[in-house]
C-alpha cells in the first residue's frame, strides 16, 4: 500500500467511525428538545425524566462525536495536503462557517443542558436544549455544502496564477442542489437513527417490564417521529438520485451498473451481479422504465450507460490535455494569446488530464492506451456500489414499515400487547447505522477517482508523506478509536441496564425518614 | 492600499485573534486539566477541579476547531504546510484532544478508583500534550520550517519529527505550558475555595515566573537567530503564489519589526506585565477574576509577540526561503476573504453574547458541597 491507499483508508475508516456518532446526536438532540417542550407545556415531570434519561445517554454520544469530529478537520491538512491547497479556497469557507455557526451553539449550549436544570427556568433551560439541536443540523448543513461541493463543484473556476480552484460564485457553492439534496437526506438518515435508537431501548424495557410509563411516552414519540423521518429519508433520498442522476451521471450508472445506455426510459436492475472486468451485469432482473423515471423524472430523458460516459471521458482527456498544454506555454509566457484562448476553451476538462499524470507525469505524451486507461478509471468500483445501494434502499423501506406498525400499535394504545413486535425493535437497533455507512460508502465510494468530481483526482490530492508516517498514525487512531469504542459501548449498555431509576437523587437523609415512619 | 490588500491584513489580524482565542478560552481548561492531578488531592477535590470547566469545555474547545476551519478557509497554503508538515506533532495533539472529551464525561460514569485515575492521566495529558505542541509549533515557525514547493505548488517537508524538538522549540513549549499552566491556575483561583484555590495560587505563582523568565530569554534567544526579509517592494495584492517572490536571510532580523515600529513593543511588554501582575494579584489572594483577566493578557501578549517578530512573514521555509508563506502569497482570493469577512462580522458578536450569557448563569465558585449535592447533574 501507498501513502494514498492508508490516507484513504486512514479517512474511511476514521469517517465511517466519526459517523457513528453523528446521526445519533443529530436525531436525539430534535428528540430531547420535543420530549422537553412536552415537559414544559404539560408540567408533567415524567416528561423531564425522560429529557434526562436521553439526555445522559446523548451526553456519551455527543463527546464521542466531538472527539472524533476534530480528527475529520484536521485530516483534510494532514494527509491531503495537496487537495487543502487546490481547493482550499472553496472548501475552507463552509468549513470555518460551520465552526462559527453551529460548533459554537450546540457545544456552548451543550453544557447549561447538563448542567443548567437548577440554575434556569423551564423556558430557559428549552431554549439551550432547542439551539443544542439547531446547532447539531446547521453543522450537518455547512459540512453537506462542503461535501456537495466535493460531488459537484459549482461556482468555482481554476486560476492559472495560484495553481488552484478559487470562488467565482458563492452563493452557487451554498445554492448547490446535490449539496441541498444531501443535507435534507442526510439529516432525516439522523432523525430515523435517533428514532430507533429510543425506540429499541424501550422496547427493552417493555420487555423486561421496567419503568413502562417511560418507556410506553418514548415509544409514543420515537414511532411518531421515526416515521416520519423514515418517510422523508427514502423520499429524499429519491430526491439526491435525481440530482446525482443530473450531475454525477457515473455514479447513478455505477449504482445501477449500468454497462450500455437504453433506450429510454431505462429499465431498474433489481438484483445481479456487475462484473467490472468483463463490463456486464449477470443474472439481471429488470424491472422496465423504473431507472428513467427516479433519474430523469421523464419518459424521454435517457440514462447514459457506462460505456458511453467513458467514451465521454477519453474526450474530456484529450481537451484536458490541450488546456495541460496550453497551460504549460503560458506558464512560460503570460502574454501568448492563443495559448490563453486554448487553455480558456478547454479548462473545464483540466482535471481530465490530470488523471493520466498517473501513467505519464508529463500528460501531454500521453499515448492512446494511457488514455484509454485513464478514462477507464473514471468508473468506480461497481460491484460495492450496486449492493451497498440496494441494501440502504431495503433498509428505508424497513424503518417506514417498522416505525408505521408502531404507530399504529402507539395509536390504539397497544404498544406492549404483541412482544414479538418489540422483539424486532429491540433487535432493529443496528440497522440505521448500517444503512447510513453503505449509503456514505455509496456517496463518496462512488465519487471515485475523485476528490473533487472532475476536477482533482484522488492520487494527486495526498500529502508528500512517508508510508511510515502514515502507518503510525493509521495504527494510532486503530488503537485508540478501538478502545474508545468498547469504552463507550460499555458505557451505553451500563447506562441503559441501570436505566432511569439511577438517575434520581438519592434519597435525603435516610435515617431521619426511617425515624418519622416509626 | 487595494481592498486585497486590507482583507489579507484583516485575516491576518483576525488568525491572531482566533490563536489568542484558542490560548484563552481552550487554554485555560487546559491549564486546568494539567493542574488536576496537583490542585484536587481527593476524588471529592478533583472532581471540584473537573467541574470548574464542565460546562464550558465543550464550547472552548470550538475556538480550536473553528482555528482550523478559518485557516483552512483563509490561508489555504499554511493549513496544507502547516498540518502536512508538523503530521506526527498534529497526529500527538489529535489523539490527546480525543482524550479530553471522553476524559471529562466517563470519568464520574464510575465510582471504581482505578477507572478514575486512568481518566486523570488522560486528562493530564491531554492538557499538557497540546500546551506542549502547540508551543514547539511557535518555536519552529520563529526559526523557519524545512519545506518546499514544486512548480504545481505541492510541498514536500524536508524535516523529521524528532528535528521539531530543538533547543528553542522546547523552550517556546515550556513558555506556552507556563502560560496556560498560568491561566488555569487563575481559572481555578477564581472558582473553587480552600484549599484547592489555595494550590492553585502557588501553581499560579511558579508558572507565572517561570513564563516570563523564559520568555525574556526567549526574546534575548530570538536575536542571535536568522530572520526572513523580502527584497524588493512587496506585492500585497498579487495572485496567492509563494513562488512569485524573492527573500533573503538576515542576521537576527526578527526585532527588524520593533525597530521600524517601536509601538509594536507594546506586545512583548504587555506579556511581561501582565504575566507579572497577574502573579501578584494571586499572592495577594484577593480579586482572582483580576489576576484571570492579567493572565489573558499576558497570552494575547506572547501571540502577538510571535506574530509581529514575523510580519509580514506566516511560515518562513528554511530549506528554499522562497517558499516561505507570507500574508501577501498565502491567502484565499479575495472573493472568499470578503465573504469570510461578512460572515464573521455577522456571527462572532452573536457567539460571544451567548457564550458571555452562559458564563453568567455558571457564575460563581464550584465547591465540594455543591458538587456532592447534586451527583448525577454533574461529572
Amino acid at each position: 500500500m501507498d501513502v494514498v491507499d492508508l490516507s484513504r483508508l486512514q479517512f474511511g475508516l476514521t469517517a465511517m467511525y466519526h459517523f457513528l456518532f453523528v446521526p445519533l446526536t443529530l436525531g436525539l438532540a430534535v428528540l430531547l428538545a420535543i420530549m422537553e417542550s412536552v415537559y414544559v407545556t404539560t408540567g408533567r415531570t415524567i416528561w423531564r425524566d425522560m429529557t434526562k434519561f436521553w439526555g445522559t445517554l446523548f451526553g456519551i454520544n455527543f463527546a464521542m462525536g466531538v472527539a472524533t469530529g476534530i480528527t475529520m478537520e484536521f485530516q483534510f491538512g494532514t494527509n491531503w495536503a495537496y487537495y487543502s491547497h487546490y481547493v482550499g479556497d472553496v472548501f475552507g469557507a463552509p468549513l470555518a462557517i460551520e465552526g462559527l455557526m453551529a460548533f459554537f451553539l450546540e457545544a456552548t449550549f451543550v453544557g447549561l443542558f447538563f448542567f443548567g436544570w437548577n440554575r434556569l427556568s423551564k423556558v430557559q433551560h428549552l431554549f439551550c436544549t432547542c439551539m443544542v439541536a439547531l446547532g447539531t443540523n446547521l453543522s450537518a448543513l455547512w459540512i453537506l455544502v462542503a461535501n456537495g461541493w466535493m460531488q459537484y463543484p459549482v461556482g468555482a473556476q481554476f486560476n492559472l496564477d495560484t495553481m488552484r480552484m478559487e470562488v467565482t460564485d458563492f452563493s452557487a457553492v451554498l445554492f448547490n442542489p446535490v449539496a441541498q439534496a444531501k443535507f435534507v437526506h442526510t439529516v432525516s438518515a439522523g432523525y430515523v437513527t435517533g428514532a430507533m435508537f429510543v425506540l429499541s431501548i424501550s422496547a427493552f424495557y417493555l420487555l423486561s417490564g421496567r419503568n413502562r410509563a417511560l418507556a410506553l411516552r418514548s415509544m409514543t414519540v420515537a414511532a411518531s417521529f421515526g416515521l416520519a423521518a423514515a418517510l422523508s429519508v427514502v423520499v429524499l433520498g429519491d430526491e439526491s438520485g435525481y440530482t446525482a442522476g443530473q450531475n454525477q451521471k457515473m455514479k447513478i450508472a455505477a449504482i445501477e451498473s449500468m454497462w450500455h445506455t437504453e433506450p429510454a426510459p431505462a429499465a431498474f436492475t433489481v438484483i445481479g451481479l456487475p462484473d467490472q472486468q468483463a463490463h456486464t451485469t449477470r443474472y439481471a432482473i429488470q424491472i422496465p422504465y423504473v431507472l428513467g423515471l427516479i433519474a430523469t423524472r421523464s419518459l424521454d430523458g435517457e440514462v447514459t450507460g457506462i460505456n458511453d460516459l467513458v467514451e465521454q471521458a477519453k474526450q474530456k482527456i484529450a481537451s484536458g490535455m490541450q488546456a495541460y498544454a496550453a497551460m504549460q506555454v503560458l506558464r512560460r509566457d503570460r502574454t501568448d494569446a492563443a495559448a490563453r484562448a486554448t487553455f480558456e476553451a478547454h479548462v473545464g476538462d483540466l482535471g481530465y488530464a490530470l488523471l493520466l499524470k498517473r501513467y505519464a507525469p508529463g500528460v501531454t505524451d500521453a499515448t492512446p492506451a494511457m488514455i484509454d486507461a485513464a478514462a477507464w478509471d473514471t468508473v468506480p468500483a461497481v460491484l460495492p456500489l450496486f449492493f451497498s445501494f440496494r441494501v440502504m434502499v431495503v433498509l428505508g423501506f424497513y424503518f417506514i414499515a417498522l416505525f408505521g406498525l408502531m404507530f399504529w400499535r402507539a395509536s390504539i394504545r397497544k404498544l406492549e400487547a404483541w412482544r414479538p413486535a418489540l422483539h424486532v425493535c429491540l433487535w432493529s437497533l443496528p440497522l440505521p447505522w448500517i444503512a447510513a455507512e453503505l449509503g456514505w460508502y455509496v456517496a463518496e465510494g462512488g465519487r471515485q477517482p475523485w476528490t473533487i468530481d472532475g476536477v482533482l483526482p484522488t492520487f494527486l490530492s495526498a500529502s508528500t508523506l512517508s508510508v511510515g508516517q502514515a502507518l503510525i498514525s493509521l495504527s494510532g487512531f486503530v488503537l485508540l478509536y478501538t478502545t474508545l469504542a468498547v469504552v463507550d459501548v460499555f458505557l451505553m449498555v451500563r447506562t441503559v441496564r441501570h436505566g432511569p431509576e439511577a438517575l434520581q437523587p438519592p434519597p435525603v437523609m435516610p435515617t431521619l425518614a426511617t425515624h418519622a415512619a416509626e | 492600499m487595494s481592498e486585497y490588500e486590507v482583507l489579507r491584513l484583516i485575516w491576518w489580524a483576525v488568525l491572531g485573534v482566533l490563536l489568542i482565542g484558542i490560548a484563552v478560552m481552550d487554554g485555560f481548561d487546559l491549564g486546568t486539566a494539567m493542574l488536576l492531578p496537583w490542585a484536587g488531592r481527593t476524588d471529592v477535590e478533583r472532581r471540584v477541579v473537573i467541574n470548574t470547566v464542565g460546562p464550558v469545555w465543550e464550547g472552548n474547545q470550538v475556538w480550536l476547531i473553528l482555528g482550523g476551519g478559518a485557516i483552512f478557509a483563509a490561508w489555504p497554503p499554511l493549513y496544507a504546510v502547516a498540518f502536512s508538515g508538523f503530521y506526527l506533532a498534529m497526529l500527538l495533539l489529535l489523539l490527546a484532544l480525543i482524550l479530553r472529551p471522553v476524559g471529562f464525561k466517563f470519568r464520574s460514569k464510575l465510582s471504581d478508583r482505578r477507572w478514575r485515575a486512568v481518566w486523570d492521566a488522560a486528562l493530564c495529558a491531554g492538557g499538557l500534550i497540546p500546551a506542549l505542541v502547540f508551543g514547539v509549533a511557535f518555536g519552529n515557525v520563529v526559526q523557519g520550517v524545512p519545506f518546499r514547493f514544486d512548480d504545481t505548488l505541492r510541498v514536500t517537508y524536508e524535516g523529521s519529527f524528532f528535528g521539531l524538538f530543538n533547543p528553542f522549540a522546547l523552550l517556546a513549549g515550556v513558555v506556552s505550558v507556563a502560560m496556560l499552566l498560568l491561566h488555569g491556575a487563575a481559572w481555578l483561583a477564581c472558582k473553587t475555595e480552600g484549599s484547592i484555590a489555595a494550590r492553585a495560587r502557588q501553581a499560579g505563582t511558579v508558572a507565572g515566573l517561570v513564563l516570563v523568565v523564559t520568555f525574556l530569554a526567549a526574546g534575548a534567544w530570538v536575536t542571535q537567530l536568522p530572520a526572513h526579509r523580502l527584497l524588493g517592494a512587496a506585492v500585497t495584492d498579487g495572485p496567492s503564489n509563494p513562488l512569485m517572490k524573492q527573500v533573503t536571510i538576515v542576521p537576527g532580523g526578527l526585532l527588524a519589526n520593533y525597530a521600524a515600529a517601536p509601538v509594536t513593543l507594546v506586545a512583548p511588554a504587555l506579556a511581561v506585565v501582565a504575566a507579572l501582575l497577574s502573579v501578584v494579584v494571586l499572592r495577594a489572594g484577593r480579586h482572582p477574576i483580576v489576576a484571570f483577566l492579567c493572565s489573558g493578557l499576558a497570552i494575547a501578549g506572547v501571540i502577538a509577540t510571535a506574530g509581529v517578530s514575523l510580519f509580514p512573514f506566516l511560515l518562513p521555509s528554511s530549506a528554499d526561503p522562497v517558499s516561505s508563506l507570507t500574508v501577501w502569497d498565502a491567502s484565499s482570493s479575495r472573493v472568499t476573504l470578503l465573504v469570510m469577512t461578512v460572515v464573521t462580522v455577522l456571527l462572532l458578536p452573536v457567539v460571544l453574547a451567548y457564550t458571555a450569557w452562559v458564563y453568567r448563569v455558571l457564575r460563581g465558585k464550584v465547591t465540594t458541597e455543591s458538587v456532592l449535592r447534586d451527583p448525577h447533574g454533574v461529572y
